[in-house]
């Protein structure tokens, strides 16, 4: 025991002398969660249009009034042609173009009918598509204004009550999925890496040649991050609650646990990353690259699982993050308790014994 | 020139030779994108309901059938109790509650008006938004079948319609997956490349042969253009690679000129990888190295704008997307692949790229010392 | 024997904040002589070698090596000098072949001159038929003694040997000092730093080093005449006792 905690005294000595990455261990978890509260929106704001309009009367600068003044959208530039119109999309900027036909006004009170042409980049097929319905709201709202509503024979009423999230904010999306994110990623990178590397410098096998068990020796490299990401995982509640009002409905301690048990199985994965990596390089690019895109667009962190084809939904169910998220929001969001998510639960520890049993038979055959 | 071309035929054996590094760095890229290109979608289907009639009326009944008829919805159950649909949602199995109560074809057929509620799971507020959406579509749909059913005439005419017509170009099947694939390609491509460069000097000098190369009479130059043209080729033949599968299994369109695309690219990666080598010169040891560049990689990456439109970021954002060379090549390659744009086009953000090339590799030459 | 000078250091001082590396060092290196540079680790050899070669600027002194200043010249004096460190700097995962032809390249030689010194160092070895095995699977004698070859690869005038028989059991360490003499022959100067007494006695000349300071400067012959001891260690340990 006395041997056992000068080791893992050892292993903090090597965390705390890199001051550098210390900084990073601790500064990713703010960085992201500051990008994705204030940065990354799907929301449209500012989207940039262009305006052909052929008719330049009352009704059409109302219209361009009531488009340009919604929020949504900025004047990039009023073109004069037709032929205009692929230039600008070419040059990125615009996003849609709004065409109104000549003797917009005219037309509407001869005939009751005028034509407005919106063509959109479409490039962006999902911008597009929020970008158009944007718009022809907001006509469809000035179209109505100009009639008297003939008075309405039959009415269904929805009310619509969004649960969990009243105000439909995206921190309820984010803190789950960049906590998964940020305590995988560092958990698996941190132990493989530092693994791998005390067998690429050879001191992993005076370790394995001193008294210490094979155990005590994972325990001892383990530890130290193990602490680490609990504190990470706490700074990134706590900026969540905090900062962007996140709420905590379930139980903290079972948030917790949970959070400690993804740690433990992000930790195991690290430790059998390192055993199928012969060198530092091997183990980094593994834990990066296979884990990075992988957690971020299989876990249902920003793309719902449900849209996707059969066969991916499948391949999100071996993503340890997309059970961690759905813990996290049931405990945090919906506020249920062991009882909602103990089959998650399960499932991770499955995850953590499996991987641990693999990484021991693969140890125990690299050292016969 | 003869010293670069030995830099670089050392390291093309070492990076072929090494055989557990091979596949990592051709075909784990590739199965990635051919498998996430598929995932990353918000196109809306199979949205899971479940339905709460307690009227069991035909009209209650013609309007669960208008949601059953949508492509969008998929009923999961039929429960008479709002508090067991909730607990459903509870456990994840559904998203969405259609609750008719009892009287709702009473109150149509008697005083035209029925209410119904909509309880929607919004822990991600834009699918909620989408869902809200498409509901209340539906509903509509209904309420004017049920008008005409009703007076069996249309409604008055209205005096003034603006007709709306909209085209969606380059991109009319509105498909979402030919502008995800360059995004993530991007990503792929940069993680490759910039990782290779930025471990392979500092692993020079964790084995202390950069010693051995610092009392050579080799220039600083040779040294770092020797330790980036290797993985600049490789980073280029990836994303032509990539583009292939591209073509082949996502039809993806190649419009604009493939020329164009790889000059902004080869430019893009020296920025990339320059960044890669200037970390690895200021750090000692492959762990720092891998810390670092995975930190400016991950934020440059989140702030490009591969799954967000950038223009609806803050201001301070968007100045900050200014150093940010993912978000150009982000921008330029979709212009370029998708719109066919032209090299007059980009070439504000050619040029600033290629300042920043310049910039970052005089400085990670200037910041590699031969000298201890 | 003409004493022509190769290497002349006079005041040279390092100081890495406060801490002063090397105080004050005064010597010179005749061509063709073996000179041993001697001293404890952290006696400050390392960075004195480094000085010598290029890698690090003196904080004053005057510096020549090979007839070019150490300040202004560092590019000409690498021409001019070989280097192999402690840690044998060769690239593991490569051939032998392909370490000559890198650092040949690097040096300039051109294709013929790579394969004729290729060709002429490897049957010295005795190696002409492992010349296709990787590095990595090579025995650590081998690999010093590649090292060195690698050093005088591009024929300098100076080779600096830093530590390089550490780790290396004393049959490899007799033939690589033979390997040493033959080089110093043909009119290479080697200049060695080692902190292996025995190692000492085959130099033509040695200085020891002491806390940043050369104590003293002679042959070994002499040293021990002037110590009155049997042995260079005998020598080594009055000086450091004082």
């Amino acid at each position: 025991m006395q041997l056992f905690r000068s080791f893992v005294k050892k292993e903090f000595y090597h965390i705390f002398r890199d001051v550098r990455t210390l900084l990073i261990l601790f500064g990713l978890p703010i960085a992201l969660i500051l990008i994705f509260g204030y940065v990354v929106t799907s929301e449209i704001k500012n989207a940039k249009i262009a305006i052909l309009d052929h008719s330049k009367d009352k009704i059409t600068t109302e219209i361009t009034n009531k488009i340009l003044s919604s929020g949504y959208f900025i004047l990039s530039e009023n073109l004069k042609s037709a032929k205009q119109i692929e230039e600008v999309f070419r040059q990125g900027e615009v996003r849609e173009v709004i065409i109104f036909e000549p003797e917009f006004s005219k037309n509407l009170s001869k005939t009751g009918q005028a034509n407005v042409q919106i063509i959109t980049d479409a490039s962006d097929a999902n911008t597009a598509n929020l970008i158009l319905n944007y718009t022809r709201a907001i006509i469809q709202d000035y179209s109505m204004s100009l009639n008297k509503i003939p008075a309405q024979s039959i009415k269904i009423i929805p009310q619509t009550r969004m649960l969990y999230n009243e105000e439909l904010k995206g921190v309820y999306m984010f803190v789950p999925g960049t906590m998964a994110l940020i305590l995988l990623l560092v958990s698996a990178m941190m132990t493989s890496i530092s693994i791998a590397r005390e067998k690429e410098m050879g001191t992993m096998e005076v370790m394995l040649v001193s008294p210490l068990k094979p155990l005590q020796i994972i325990l001892g490299k383990v530890t130290p991050y193990f602490v680490l990401s609990f504190i990470n995982a706490v700074t990134i509640l706590l900026l969540g609650v905090f900062v962007f009002g996140m709420p905590v409905k379930g139980s903290l301690i079972l948030l917790l646990g949970e959070s400690m048990l993804f740690i433990l199985l992000s930790l195991s994965l690290g430790i059998l990353i390192s055993t199928v990596s012969p060198n530092q390089q091997v183990a980094m690019f593994i834990s990066m690259m296979a884990l990075m895109l992988p957690t971020i667009l299989l876990s249902g962190f920003i793309f719902p699982i449900e849209n996707m084809p059969p066969l991916l939904q499948w391949i999100s169910h071996i993503m340890p993050a997309r059970w961690f998220i759905t813990v996290l929001k049931n405990v945090m969001l919906k506020g249920t308790g062991l009882l909602f998510v103990w089959k998650e639960s399960l499932i991770m520890i499955g995850m953590t014994v499996i991987f641990i049993s693999m990484s021991v038979r693969k140890f125990k055959v690299r050292l016969e | 020139m003869n010293t670069i071309l030995h830099i670089l035929h050392k390291e093309f054996i070492q990076i072929f030779r090494n055989k557990t590094m091979l596949p990592i760095i051709f075909m784990l890229p590739i199965v990635q994108l051919l498998v996430l290109v598929y995932a990353a979608t918000f196109e809306m289907k199979n949205i899971n309901m479940v339905v709460v009639d307690q009227d069991l009326s035909s009209k209650s009944r013609a309007l669960v059938a208008k949601f059953e008829a949508s492509p969008f919805f998929k009923i999961q159950q039929n429960t008479f109790s709002v508090k067991e649909a909730e607990s459903i949602i509870k456990s994840d199995k559904a998203d969405f509650i259609l609750n008719i109560p009892s009287g709702f074809e009473l109150g149509v057929l008697k005083e035209n008006t029925g209410n119904i509620q909509l309880l929607i799971n919004a822990i991600n507020g834009t699918t909620a938004g989408l869902t809200n959406v498409y509901a209340t579509s539906v509903i509509a749909d209904f309420n004017r079948e049920l008008i005409i059913e009703s007076i069996n005439i249309l409604p008055p005419a209205i005096q003034q319609v603006i007709n709306v017509e909209y085209s969606f170009w380059y991109n009319a099947r509105m498909n979402y997956k030919i502008y995800m694939l360059p995004g993530i390609l991007v990503i792929l491509v940069t993680l490759i490349g910039m990782f290779l460069t930025s471990l392979n000097l500092v692993r020079e000098k964790e084995m202390g042969t950069i010693e051995q190369i610092n009392v050579s009479p080799i220039k600083k130059y040779q040294f770092i253009i020797g330790k980036l043209f290797p993985f600049l080729c490789i980073a280029l033949f990836e994303l032509a690679f990539g583009l292939i599968i591209g073509k082949l299994v996502f039809n993806i369109p190649l419009v604009g000129s493939l020329p164009l695309l790889f000059l902004f690219a080869a430019v893009y990666l020296l920025v990339a990888l320059g960044i890669g080598l200037l970390v690895s010169t200021l750090s000692s040891t492959q762990q720092q190295v891998m810390f670092v560049s995975f930190f400016v990689m991950l934020v440059f990456i989140m702030m490009s704008g591969i799954f967000t439109p950038t223009e609806s970021m803050p201001d301070w954002a968007q100045k900050v997307n200014i150093i940010n060379p993912v978000a150009y090549f982000m921008e330029v390659i979709r212009m370029i692949l998708l719109k066919g744009s032209g090299f007059m086009d980009i070439w504000k953000s050619f040029v600033l790229l290629f300042i920043y090339a310049v910039g970052i590799i005089s400085l990670a030459i200037w910041k590699y010392r031969k000298v201890a | 024997m003409s004493k022509e000078i190769i290497i002349s250091v006079q005041n040279l001082m390092k100081k890495f904040g406060q801490f002063v590396a090397n105080d004050d060092l005064s010597f010179e290196v005749y061509k063709g002589e073996i000179f041993g540079f001697l001293g404890a680790n952290g006696a400050g050899k390392t960075t004195a070698i480094k000085i010598l070669c290029g890698l690090s600027t003196p904080t004053s002194g005057k510096i020549s090596v090979a007839g070019f200043d150490a300040y202004t010249q560092t590019n000409k004096i690498k021409h001019n000098i070989g280097y192999m460190s402690q840690k044998f700097s060769l690239y593991e995962d490569l051939t032998i072949t392909e370490n000559f032809r890198f650092y040949g390249g690097i040096y300039g030689l051109n294709k013929k001159q790579i394969q004729d010194k290729t060709k002429q160092l490897l049957e010295r070895l005795k190696l002409e038929d492992a010349k296709d095995k990787i590095i990595s699977s090579i025995p650590l004698g081998w690999k010093q003694k590649l090292a060195f070859s690698i050093a005088i690869m591009h024929d300098p005038k100076i080779v600096f040997l830093d530590e390089p028989t550490g780790g290396v059991d004393p049959i490899t360490r007799r033939q690589f000092w033979e390997l040493i003499y033959e080089t110093a022959h043909q009119g290479i100067t080697v200049f060695v730093t080692t902190h292996y007494m025995d190692e000492a006695e085959y130099c033509d000349r040695v200085s020891i080093m002491v806390d940043g300071k050369i104590i003293a400067l002679n042959s070994p012959k002499n040293l021990k005449n002037e110590y009155q001891a049997k042995s260079m260690d005998e020598v080594f340990l009055k000086l450091t006792r004082n």
